[in-house]
């Protein structure tokens, strides 16, 4: 059954893609740090304190996530991602988006050719609803359905 | 937003198209947090958490030349971050040093791209930039573009400067621009204290420890801690600010604190009090079960568990000159007790250059070298990111090593005795 949900437009942008869940803080430095480095074309996360995501392939996933956590490096660490063509198909956030993340999403949005839409405020039921697996489509507005 | 005329002028290209998008990405940062204006740097020099030259990480040396070849500079001078290898001092084997060739081969260009745009010296490389040897030490009030979670955190709360969780590139953009935006930690109502925490342990905490279950808990938000000023006294000495300065780098790592007060000891929280605190504040209480049951939460990747450590890193944030005076005698104790004249585990010490420097003025200095321990103003966790280093089993007292590395954790009291062989 398909539900819908109203955020809050950070980068703009449509996207349909897989979601891939973190019902805790993504650490975007720990999760990106091993696949950047050894160049996994997976972009399997590296997170070993994520139970959630660890191991797992975010390439062009619907990430789903509370907000980012960790090192401030993280937005710089999204940043690179999206120039080099290894960012999620889009990040939707249940939260206030974190300044780490707004940073990198904006950086990428101002700076690279890179398209990842954004939204955030999607609320606490939109991370309970949403499933690894799931399909999820964002439109221009920030409104996302989950299926 | 509403933008000085000046601001305004450099948002629509006056100083070019590069100033332009620079301005315009602050401002559209500052727009995510409904920042109604830009407000000047006060704080004399900036911090910048990038420091190295990864080869990876192309496209942000490519950004930086781009805005370099526009003539844009820091309007400040700043600090960086700790270099990544240290071939001279830290252990590693040939293989390794190669494959730290090969990852950090753009560390000559980005150190070059950092002198262009302003970096204090060539030995202006800490995390612990605020440390008085290092002299980038804010004032109480001033306004800041640093990244850098754990420098963040002190500034704002050991310090009580104003800045906010930037990350790296945008800290840059700031101290280029002269302005940031206004909003959160940069406001009063963003320092107000969301969390209570009542500390209510049999004896203090390991700091990175308590940093820990704090920043896990809290994520994001600010707490307000009840019960440490029991163990750290009511003055901000030399031993109340280096135990801070490893608390609070645990909560910004596990967590992403950037202000925490603490009772009766941090500026705010001595001149506001309990006032500080928002209406209906959640109490997380840490008593010695809960740090125990955090320690006993942390993974470990480790291939072998029961491996002999073959490393250990102590200084992640890099270590006070009190702490590697302190961790002299403690080896120099533990090593007598247990029979041996050196340590039993590579060790190796990182401090700021600055801190190095005047560590080695001192009597310490020649007695730890003689212990086996090494010193070096490396940055741990950028010599873990090698492959070859990250399959070793490394042990360290810092927290945020371990959540970004291979490094297995464990308290300061058990880091000692491991690498003296102390049963």
């Amino acid at each position: 059954m398909k539900k819908t949900f109203q955020g809050r437009v950070i980068t703009p942008g449509t996207c349909r893609a897989e979601a891939l869940v973190s019902h805790g803080g993504f650490n975007t430095l720990a999760s990106y740090q091993t696949p950047m480095l050894l160049g996994d074309k997976a972009v399997k996360c590296s997170d070993q304190n994520n139970p959630d995501l660890y191991q797992k392939s975010m390439l062009g996933k619907a990430l789903c996530l509370p907000e980012t956590i960790g090192s401030t490096t993280g937005g710089m660490a999204l940043y690179t991602v999206c120039a080099t063509g290894k960012q999620p198909a889009c990040m939707l956030f249940s939260k206030h988006i974190d300044s780490l993340a707004a940073a990198g999403a904006i950086l990428a949005a101002y700076w690279t050719d890179a398209k990842m839409p954004v939204i955030d405020r999607l609320g606490e039921e939109f991370l309970s609803a949403v499933k690894d697996g799931m399909t999820v489509e964002v439109k221009e507005n920030g409104v996302v359905e989950i299926e | 937003m509403q933008l000085t005329k000046e601001q305004q002028e450099i948002f629509d290209g006056a100083r070019g198209e590069t100033m332009a998008r620079v301005m315009q990405t602050l401002v559209a940062y500052g727009e995510a947090f409904d920042a109604e204006r830009m407000v000047p740097i006060t704080g004399e020099y900036g911090h910048t958490v990038i420091s190295f030259g990864l080869g990876i990480m192309k496209p942000i040396y490519e950004l930086y030349d781009k805005i370099l070849s526009d003539g844009e500079v820091s309007h400040q001078a700043f600090s960086a971050d700790p270099r990544p290898v240290d071939k001279k001092n830290v252990p590693a084997n040939l293989l390794q040093n190669f494959i730290f060739d090969f990852m950090y081969s753009q560390q000559g260009r980005y150190e070059e791209q950092l002198r262009s745009f302003g970096i204090l010296s060539d030995d202006a490389y800490t995390c612990t930039c605020y440390l008085p040897e290092v002299g980038n030490t804010p004032r109480r009030g001033d306004i800041l573009s640093w990244a850098e979670s754990s420098a963040v955190v002190y500034a704002n709360s050991v310090l009580g400067a104003r800045c906010n969780r930037n990350s790296g590139i945008i800290e840059l953009f700031g101290s280029i621009a002269g302005c940031v935006p206004e909003f959160g930690l940069l406001t009063d109502d963003g320092r107000r204290a969301d969390w209570i925490v009542e500390l209510r342990t049999s004896k203090l905490p390991d700091a990175q420890l308590f940093g820990s279950a704090v920043g896990m808990k809290v994520l994001e938000q600010v707490p307000y801690v009840k019960g440490l000023d029991r163990w750290l006294g009511a003055e901000l000495n030399d031993a109340a600010c280096t135990y801070l300065k490893d608390f609070g780098a645990a909560t910004a790592s596990n967590g992403s604190v950037g202000l925490y007060h603490i009772e009766n000891l941090t500026p705010e929280a001595v001149e506001h009090g309990e006032t500080l605190i928002r209406e209906g504040a959640p109490v997380y209480v840490v008593d010695d079960a809960e740090i125990e049951r955090v320690k006993n939460s942390y993974p470990c990747i480790w291939k072998d568990l029961a491996a002999k450590p073959k490393l250990c890193f102590m200084g992640c944030p890099h270590m006070t000159l009190s702490q590697l005076t302190d961790w002299t005698l403690k080896v120099e104790e533990a090593l007598k007790e247990a029979g041996n004249r050196k340590i039993v585990i590579p060790t190796v010490f990182t401090a700021a250059p600055a801190v190095l420097r005047a560590f080695e003025k001192t009597e310490y200095a020649d007695r730890l070298k003689r212990y086996g321990v090494v010193t070096s103003s490396i940055c741990p966790l950028m010599y873990m990111n090698n492959p070859l280093c990250k399959s070793m089993p490394v042990i360290t007292s810092s927290n945020k090593l371990r959540t970004y590395s291979s490094a297995r954790f464990y308290p300061e009291a058990e880091i000692l005795r491991m690498i003296t062989g102390l049963k």
